[in-house]
């Protein structure tokens, strides 16, 4: 399924922030783990992905550290107290919008269809 | 055939060429394709295949680039306002600067042109200055970072405003109101510049701003010194061969020269941006260092002496500069800095050289309290007490946020943000010191 381009940028971050709230984890995993739960239908170009981990680096919400536990070296990024908020946020937010949409699709459904 | 190593490597080298790309940003993305490569290879896909498919994955260097531009403005701050399309179609940039710069010089000159009275023409020059040559430096901006008509609005307002409060009161000539409303003026009305120079929008990349009036400032500087030395030659040479052109020199090069640098200077920042952007952050590195160890040599001869700071009539200006010097220290190297890196030996000498001049501040502000109360409040005390109050409010809270940092509460970019979000507090003071000193102290 194509996902738009303006609802991918916007769920990008709070996606980011989940999976790493389950534990510190560096890029390609990351990647990994969003192909994973969407089984294979939400495509990210895989670069994009740094300069918004950097982004999240830099208001706080993650931590980045070098590291090279299986020999390559890579940076690892952990969410921090200030990024646990952030995606409590993002999640009211979400929840917020997916209440209206399916509220909105239930009565949709439940009405005649135009002829 | 190339081996995969080679192949990495070459494409490692490419996007290690652009400047947007730090070494570390490299290496993370390497080690993402390698990952990448390496799990392809385990789905049967040889090496070849297995490149090129992570690096398809990967996107186009051109637009990862413009990611991380966009991310790291300290990287790329000329690029990141000036889209390269825009930069495209500038190709006349050196000549409409030209223009700008003749048109700032020749705009100083009428008063001279107009009035015989040379204390009258020094008098209008050191009000008027800011207001001759700045709105220039807005043409041109405007110009090259084709700011919308409607933003230009509030801006000449804030001009015409300026013009008004530094013409219509009946200042003492050459009096402490009038000098201060210059200064507070020029720096008003600098500031105002700046949101023509982050292309109308005031709200993002003011570190941007920053980083050009620090860079500004340097060229500027050694403009001043190069065109001191030609005009000192010009007039000895003139002079040996029996033609005194001192007066000439000094009333019309001078000044002209000195406004049509204005645009020179800001356009040197823009175009060369390369050379200086290395020289500051060394000058910042050098004497950051040095002023934290004169700072705490001081702090420690105080306690050690039991002496307090001596307070003799104005010196409270003094402590404005010292507060100015290591608030430019300071802006100039978190400008620099890389926000992602963790503390390092470079902040903690930051942070002793804030803290100690801060006490050094609170020591001779609570004299000079005592003595204010003592002898009553002038204009210029009132002014250097203000401005010396304005900066300490900055520069605690900065140290107070610098020491969240070092314990790992807080991100570094906090303290970014602290600073720019505390810009408008000069301008309004600025402005206050503009509009209610000359009332205050009646324009003495």
């Amino acid at each position: 399924m194509r996902i738009a381009k303006d609802l991918v940028a916007a769920s990008s971050t709070p996606i980011v922030l989940s999976i790493l709230s389950d534990g510190e984890s560096y890029g390609y995993a990351i990647l990994k783990r969003v192909h994973e739960l969407s089984s294979g239908e939400l495509e990210w170009t895989d670069g994009m992905l740094y300069p918004l981990l950097h982004r999240l680096a830099r208001l706080g919400f993650v931590k980045a550290m070098w590291r090279s536990p299986e020999g390559r070296r890579r940076r690892y990024y952990v969410l921090t107290d200030r990024g646990r908020r952030a995606l409590e946020d993002h999640r009211r937010q979400w929840d917020l919008v997916s209440a209206v949409l399916q509220g909105a699709w239930h009565e949709m459904r439940s009405l005649p269809v135009a002829t | 055939m190339m081996d995969l190593d080679t192949q990495i490597g070459e494409w490692r080298a490419y996007l290690a060429s652009r400047p947007e790309v730090a070494a570390a940003d490299a290496d993370e993305l390497e080690s993402h394709l390698r990952d990448q490569v390496d799990t392809l290879r385990s789905a049967g896909l040889n090496d070849d295949e297995a490149f090129l498919v992570a690096v398809k994955r990967l996107g186009s260097i051109d637009a990862l680039t413009r990611e991380f531009a966009r991310e790291h403005s300290e990287r790329m701050w000329k690029q990141l306002v000036a889209t390269p399309e825009v930069d495209a179609s500038i190709r006349g940039d050196f000549w409409v600067m030209l223009g700008w710069a003749v048109a700032a010089a020749a705009v100083v000159l009428v008063p001279r042109l107009v009035s015989g009275d040379a204390d009258a023409v020094w008098s209008f020059y050191l009000r008027n200055t800011g207001l001759l040559v700045l709105p220039m430096l807005v043409g041109y901006f405007a110009w090259k970072r084709r700011v919308p008509p409607r933003r230009l609005i509030p801006i000449a307002l804030v001009f015409i405003a300026g013009a008004v409060f530094a013409n219509a009161y009946p200042f003492a000539r050459f009096g402490s109101t009038e000098v201060l409303t210059a200064i507070h003026l020029v720096v008003v009305l600098w500031l105002v510049f700046g949101s023509v120079y982050l292309g109308g929008r005031w709200r993002t990349n003011r570190m941007d701003f920053v980083r050009f009036t620090g860079e500004w400032f340097i060229y500027y500087v050694l403009i001043a010194l190069g065109g001191g030395v030609l005009l000192g030659l010009t007039v000895g040479v003139f002079s040996a061969i029996g033609l005194n052109i001192g007066a000439l020199v000094f009333n019309w090069l001078l000044p002209a020269g000195a406004a049509g640098a204005v645009l020179v200077a800001a356009w040197l920042v823009e175009a060369k941006q390369a050379v200086v952007e290395n020289m500051a952050p060394v000058l910042t590195n050098v004497f950051t260092p040095l002023f934290a160890v004169m700072f705490v040599a001081s702090v420690g001869a105080i306690v050690f002496t039991g002496h307090g700071v001596d307070v003799e009539r104005d010196v409270l200006i003094l402590f404005d500069v010292l507060l100015v010097v290591v608030l430019g220290l300071l802006l100039y190297s978190i400008s620099a800095r890389d926000p992602l890196s963790e503390p390092e030996l470079p902040d903690i000498i930051q942070l002793t050289l804030v803290v100690s001049a801060l006490v050094i501040d609170v020591l001779a502000l609570v004299a000079i309290v005592g003595r204010i109360a003592e002898m009553g409040f002038t204009p210029n005390r009132t002014a250097a007490l203000g401005l010396n109050v304005v900066l300490l409010a900055n520069l605690s809270w900065s140290a107070w946020l610098s020491i969240g940092f070092f314990r790992g509460r807080r991100p570094y970019a906090d303290l970014e943000q602290w600073h720019t979000s505390y810009l408008p507090v000069y301008l309004l003071w600025g402005a206050l010191v503009v509009i209610v000193f000359p009332l205050v102290f009646g324009f003495a």
